[in-house]
């Protein structure tokens, strides 16, 4: 359509003509290389999946900018316990604050500002009393305070990415302010991680059930299940 | 502290007594001391208080969401096409202002307010030449679309795109209330800025350093209803200065504008001025807050004509060395330029701190030292990081002398025209001057091809 010739413009001005050949000229080959352009970038998303951001939890310190730096106003970045690691102690590292006052669940021993860990009481083996912790997404704010206090003993609670809430910017305003750069891009299909010690404990627990012919990123996925 | 010591230390003796892995457990209370002085980053190593077997508890599995899907990207593309077209028949076919404000309004609800201003054509320019320099990085198809379907269009319509389909310009517009005209120079000048930051964040994002445009995006933070607190006030300045002088965000910095500009200078059809109906009244250059409608310009007296050759063939000299004089510019700024990756300035911070020339640490060089990582690596690894730098910045360098020439030369051409006449380039298709028209019957400038006489069966006609 672009190139198609009027026959008036054959019998316009010669300064005209040239001046339009050129114009069209420049559009069809505008036109091709966008087309081209798009080709390539398409070619190249065939030959990988897309990705999102998500924090190795092997990095992470815990500082806490993960709540504040994310564009989101509640971040997108949520704690999540790894019960496989998890100890289920009385005594909680990441459940109570270092200057509690009773083991309990009033506020004042809890460690997290918005009671997000909910305690809750297993069993009692042999004199010992166990506690499943578990995270209230709705109210955690990603502060990563129980992930500091948790690393004090198994590190089982760690800070994720969760994909529900993340719009997956170009450039993750935490992963610019990440002090141990713990922020990378991840395959779109498998876009949490898991501790390396969780998949050797779970490797572990696999045994010799069905240890062999398993994708390894598959092995990763399996202490976490996406709803 | 004490208390949560002896507590925790007399759980773990509970523990190993109460279970038969106990005997692994071989921390020290002195290695747990140097846990709870803060060390715990690099105590993950050792070995785990094992899960209880539990007689009738079963250990869950942790759940996490999983993605939002492809149905949203896919819809905005379908939305962005459907945008793109009405934008273009509204310029060009009804040539209706009103229907341009509405259909910019409901693009800034919905590419603004709802999709809270991700993904946009602006900021797709960095996915692109990220994409191009790097093979490793994937991008999704739905910012390949927005990078270039407004393009595409903007070859055979001009630049509707910004007429009434980009959040960030209809913002502006609807503040556009004042118009005072920018004077031909200043406008020339800070219009040599989209070009400037467009090699910016080009060269930026194609290293994967940072993405400039999505982090100095001015008006994102109104989209969101909060953001950086700094970016906000800008966003406010600058809507502020909006309300005198049209779209500064646009014509003065957006990047994607100036690939823009090019592209429309090209264009198929575009909204024009017919000659043989303008009564040459002004009102329509008067009414333009982008000054995108060129006033007539008279053929040279010969004095003037012999004056501009000699102006033009100085220029011609010295664009040359205009160039290589910014590139070598471009050359001192490695420090700078390099700064701005993370990991430059971690390193440059591990330094400052061995020296003793500064007293703070900062979060990134505590958890550096925590985890005992190799400063000789990270040193080794950032001074080849520095030297690429050193090279991206003469390009950069080399790219705002070639802009400047570009400009200067292309201002030395004198290009007489007896009528008023639409700048192809500048113009967005806003449409305020079919307003302002006083042509009754069509009224408006009439639109035709850019090139060539009209034929009957053409899109649009004189009118």
């Amino acid at each position: 359509m672009s190139d198609r010739r009027s026959p008036a413009a054959d019998v316009s001005l010669p300064i005209a003509g040239r001046r339009e050949f050129l114009v069209r000229g420049t559009r069809v080959a505008g036109a091709i290389a966008l087309g081209s352009l798009g080709g390539f970038l398409a070619g190249r998303h065939g030959e990988a999946g897309e990705t999102r951001w998500q924090l190795d939890p092997d990095k992470c310190v815990g500082c806490s900018h993960c709540s504040t730096y994310c564009v989101l106003d509640e971040s997108a970045v949520k704690c999540v316990q790894c019960f496989d690691m998890c100890g289920y102690c009385d005594i909680c590292t990441g459940y109570l604050d270092t200057n509690y006052h009773d083991v309990n669940t009033a506020a004042e021993n809890q460690l997290c500002p918005t009671a997000a860990v909910v305690r809750e009481f297993i069993e009692d083996k042999a004199g010992q009393r166990f506690y499943q912790y578990t995270i209230d997404e709705e109210a955690c704010i990603g502060c990563g305070k129980c992930v500091k206090g948790c690393a004090l003993m198994n590190g089982s609670l760690y800070l994720q990415v969760m994909h529900d809430r993340c719009v997956n910017c170009n450039e993750c305003a935490i992963a610019r302010v990440c002090p141990t750069q713990a922020y990378t891009r991840v395959p779109a299909e498998k876009p949490y991680l898991v501790k390396a010690q969780a998949q050797a404990l779970y490797e572990n627990k696999l045994g010799d059930e069905n240890r062999s012919d398993d994708d390894p990123v598959e092995q990763l996925m399996r202490t976490v299940t996406m709803r | 502290m004490k208390r949560l010591v002896r507590s925790v230390r007399e759980s773990w003796g509970r523990h190993t007594v109460a279970n038969p892995f106990g005997g692994r457990l071989r921390w020290s209370f002195a290695s747990l001391l140097a846990l709870l002085v803060g060390l715990h980053s690099s105590i993950v190593s050792g070995e785990l208080i094992p899960t209880p077997d539990f007689s009738s508890h079963s250990i869950p599995t942790t759940q996490v969401p999983s993605g939002s899907g492809l149905a949203w990207e896919y819809l905005d593309v379908a939305i962005l096409v459907v945008a793109l077209s009405l934008a273009s028949y509204f310029a060009l076919v009804t040539r209706s202002r009103r229907h341009l404000f509405l259909l910019s309004f409901a693009s800034l609800v919905w590419f603004g307010f709802v999709r809270q201003g991700c993904v946009c054509s602006i900021g797709a320019t960095q996915n692109v030449a990220l994409a191009i320099f790097d093979n490793g990085y994937v991008i999704p198809l739905s910012v390949v679309a927005f990078f270039l379907l407004p393009l595409l269009f903007t070859l055979f319509f001009g630049r509707t795109f910004c007429a009434a389909v980009c959040p960030l310009g209809a913002i502006q517009e609807f503040v556009s209330v004042k118009n005072v005209q920018v004077p031909r120079w200043v406008d020339h000048s800070l219009g040599l800025m989209t070009w400037i930051y467009l090699g910016a964040a080009v060269i930026f994002s194609a290293t994967g350093t940072a993405f400039l445009i999505c982090r100095y995006d001015p008006f994102v933070g109104f989209f969101r209803l909060g953001g950086n607190a700094n970016m906000m006030i800008a966003g406010g300045v600058l809507l502020l200065v909006g309300v005198f002088v049209g779209r500064p965000y646009c014509r003065y910095l957006c990047p994607y504008g100036a690939v823009l500009s090019v592209f429309s200078r090209f264009s198929r059809f575009h909204v024009r001025i017919p000659p043989t109906q303008c009564i040459t009244c002004g009102l329509c250059s008067e009414a333009c807050p982008y000054g995108a409608i060129e006033s007539p310009v008279s053929r040279a007296t010969p004095v003037e004509a012999s004056r501009g050759r000699r102006r033009l063939g100085y220029l011609l000299v010295a664009a040359p060395l205009i160039v290589v004089a910014f590139a070598g510019l471009g050359a001192m700024m490695r420090g700078p330029l390099s700064r701005m990756d993370p990991e430059v300035q971690l390193a440059e911070q591990l330094r400052m701190e061995t020296l003793g020339l500064t007293a703070t640490t900062t979060d990134a060089s505590e958890a550096f030292r925590n985890a005992r990582r190799d400063e000789r690596a990270l040193l080794e690894k950032v001074l080849v990081t520095q030297e690429r730098f050193r090279w991206l910045g003469v390009a950069l360098g080399a790219w705002i002398g070639v802009v400047i020439s570009v400009k200067l030369v292309s201002l030395a051409v004198r290009r007489p025209h007896a009528d008023y006449r639409a700048d192809t380039k500048n113009c967005v298709s806003c449409g305020r001057c079919f307003w302002y028209c006083p042509v009754p019957d069509g009224k408006a400038p009439g639109v035709t091809p850019t090139t060539g006489p009209t034929e009957p069966s053409q899109l649009v006609q004189i009118t």
